[in-house]
């Protein structure tokens, strides 16, 4: 399989829905409010000045609320929608001005795209839907058939190959989503909100069917969600989206320690931060220390019995080596799961 | 003055006879000199038409009955609707309209085939383009509502009476459905659908051919069911043209008042219409099965 090195980096990405979009750039570039925007010249803005950089290989998460503009963005990045102004460059191509056949190209060999709705042809068994993107692509049936089976195995749908879309749960139907997306063999997957359909079960169970296949496949994957949980559980990068602007970029950790704004301390107040917080980034840095072991890369759930049991209730974080590195103390864990910043 | 509130203000009447007169030459003079390259375009259809209605005619009856049998049971997957087909068909033959029901088939099949190859495409080019759609919409409606006569006139005094003339009258009636249903089918298929195949890099063409169509099938089908039966109903007019079939003694009936002949030739074309309607729309029910889990039979 072709590994690809993909960067997608987004520039000045401006996106405004209305009769005149391009007229309306001047105001937005002197700093007018979608509100001003919309009241005065009745246009929606839907994308403001959005830059971003991807990086290849990795999970992407963008998060936002209902209207903050994350399918639009996804959307700029096969050019499904076109941007009012800005750039989106791709393997160092900006796909903004590509030919509609380069385009094409684009779409059937680097980037494939998971969609909430699933959209799966309902008048096609599932092998047929699979094999929809290498059919596209011009490869005979036979070949399709062959890659679409092996897909059909990895998400565990064999013995379904010849049922139709209808015949089948959500959380299926999804997988033959996950599958037809993977079986092109693209470097880029683009999921919009692929599993906010699902039951919280079932979306757990795809969260770990994405996060296995991606240990091994290491595909650039941007994820859109409106569930914070799932940007933390799955992003290793985590954008989080307001009104068409990105407020803060940066690792599960970074945004949990160090939220930005009012609002996103309001998102994730609910969240287990024990979980997600690694013990090594509330440490205090210190060679010496006393009290158990801990590995540097646990999490403070992991890490709070150990702690616990302690003695003095302290304990000492080490590196692969065993070396010491730090020590952490109970209260300073305390501090951090409950919601102080420190 | 108090007149002209009184009397409409129409135009004089040498006036108004000059306008018809140069009509009626302008489209005579049209008529004189196109006549008969126009009629020469039409002769394949022509023949077609009676070398299938010579086919029906001449094979022989047992065989029809069991193709139609057959047919019907491939529409609907039931032995109910080719049971009944074969006791129509035996009455049909034993009450002596076998032949005139064999030309009126033979008429059906092709104006709804040519209802099919001209109006499917123009529904595809409706559904695609916002300005087609608005251009051709008010031509079907005149299609549908104009008075068959009026049309009729100008293409008898074209191609004469015949086959050909009545052919064409009824594809001018029955087609509007087709185009309609097409271009409805076409624009209600799934957005969502139709990005992810745009998502994929499907082209137009694939995207028709693959997607749209398929989906659009259902109201397709719809289109032609009406389009038979719009043809069905056009039978006693295009028998005023001169068209063979079941019309014929319809017509005759007006003309004598022959209650019993028009009954039974006015029934026989029910007949048809039922079982064509029948069959097809069992065979759209079925098309439809995979969008629907529950309606399964």
């Amino acid at each position: 399989m072709v590994i690809k090195m993909t960067d997608i980096s987004i520039q000045n990405l401006y996106k405004v829905y209305g009769d005149n979009p391009r007229g309306m750039m001047k105001y937005l570039l002197k700093g007018m409010t979608k509100k001003d925007l919309l009241e005065e010249h009745s246009h929606v803005l839907g994308l403001r000045n959005i830059n971003l950089d991807i990086k290849s290989k990795k999970i992407h998460v963008i998060m936002g609320l209902s209207g903050s503009g994350k399918s639009t963005l996804i959307r700029h990045l096969n050019r499904i929608i076109e941007p009012t102004a800005g750039r989106v460059i791709v393997d160092g191509k900006n796909i903004i001005e590509i030919s509609e056949d380069e385009l094409r190209e684009f779409r059937r060999y680097k980037a494939s795209m998971v969609f909430q709705k699933f959209g799966l042809l309902p008048h096609r068994t599932v092998i047929q839907n699979v094999s929809y993107g290498l059919l596209i692509q011009g490869k005979n049936k036979v070949e399709a058939n062959q890659r679409a089976q092996k897909w059909i195995d990895r998400v565990a749908l064999t013995g379904f190959e010849n049922n139709y879309p209808h015949q089948m749960s959500g959380g299926m139907q999804q997988r033959v989503g996950l599958a037809r997306a993977l079986a092109t063999d693209a470097g880029i997957l683009l999921m919009d909100e692929a599993f906010s359909s699902l039951d919280p079960l079932i979306r757990t169970n795809m969260q770990d069917m994405l996060l296995d296949l991606q240990k091994e496949l290491n595909k650039t994957i941007v994820f859109i969600t409106h569930d914070i949980n799932e940007a933390i559980r799955i992003g290793v990068n985590i954008s989080i989206l307001r009104d068409g602007s990105i407020i803060q970029t940066g690792s599960p950790e970074d945004i949990l320690l160090r939220p930005k704004d009012n609002y996103i301390t309001d998102f994730i107040k609910d969240i287990n931060r024990g979980r997600v917080i690694k013990i090594s980034s509330i440490m205090k840095k210190t060679n010496i220390a006393n009290g158990p072991k801990i590995l540097f890369n646990k999490s403070i759930e992991e890490a709070l019995p150990i702690i616990t049991s302690a003695s003095d209730s302290c304990a000492a974080i080490v590196d692969e080596k065993g070396k010491t590195i730090g020590s952490v103390s109970l209260d300073t864990v305390i501090a951090a799961i409950s919601n102080n910043r420190n | 003055m108090i007149d002209f509130f009184t009397e409409f203000p129409e135009i004089s009447r040498s006036g108004l006879r000059d306008i018809k007169n140069a009509i009626d030459n302008a489209f005579r003079s049209f008529s004189r000199s196109y006549g008969e390259s126009i009629e020469n375009f039409f002769d394949p259809l022509l023949w077609f038409l009676i070398w299938f209605e010579k086919l029906l005619v001449n094979t022989p009856w047992p065989i029809i009955m069991l193709i139609i049998a057959s047919l019907c049971y491939l529409g609907s997957r039931n032995w109910k609707l080719p049971l009944a087909a074969i006791l129509t068909f035996t009455l049909i033959g034993y009450l002596g309209m076998w032949e005139d029901t064999m030309s009126t088939i033979a008429l059906i099949s092709v104006a709804t085939l040519l209802c099919i190859i001209i109006g499917m495409p123009l529904g595809i080019w409706m559904a695609r383009y916002d300005r087609v759609q608005k251009t051709l919409n008010p031509l079907l409606d005149v299609m549908q509502t104009i008075p068959i006569f009026v049309y009729l006139l100008p293409v008898l005094m074209l191609l004469g009476i015949g086959k050909v003339p009545g052919l064409i009258a009824i594809c001018v009636y029955a087609m509007p459905p087709i185009i309609r249903l097409t271009n409805l089918g076409i624009r209600l298929v799934d957005k969502d659908i139709l990005e992810a195949a745009n998502a994929f890099g499907a082209d137009s063409k694939q995207r028709l051919i693959e997607v749209q169509i398929p989906l659009a099938l259902p109201n397709i089908f719809a289109g032609i069911n009406q389009t038979i039966m719009m043809a069905l109903a056009m039978v006693v007019i295009a028998s005023m043209i001169g068209v063979r079939g079941l019309g014929i003694p319809v017509l005759q009936a007006i003309q004598n008042q022959y209650l019993a002949l028009g009954l039974m030739n006015g029934l026989a074309i029910v007949a048809l219409a039922i079982i064509f309607d029948r069959s097809l729309q069992r065979y759209g029910e079925r098309l439809q099965k995979h969008n629907n889990g529950h309606k399964n039979d």
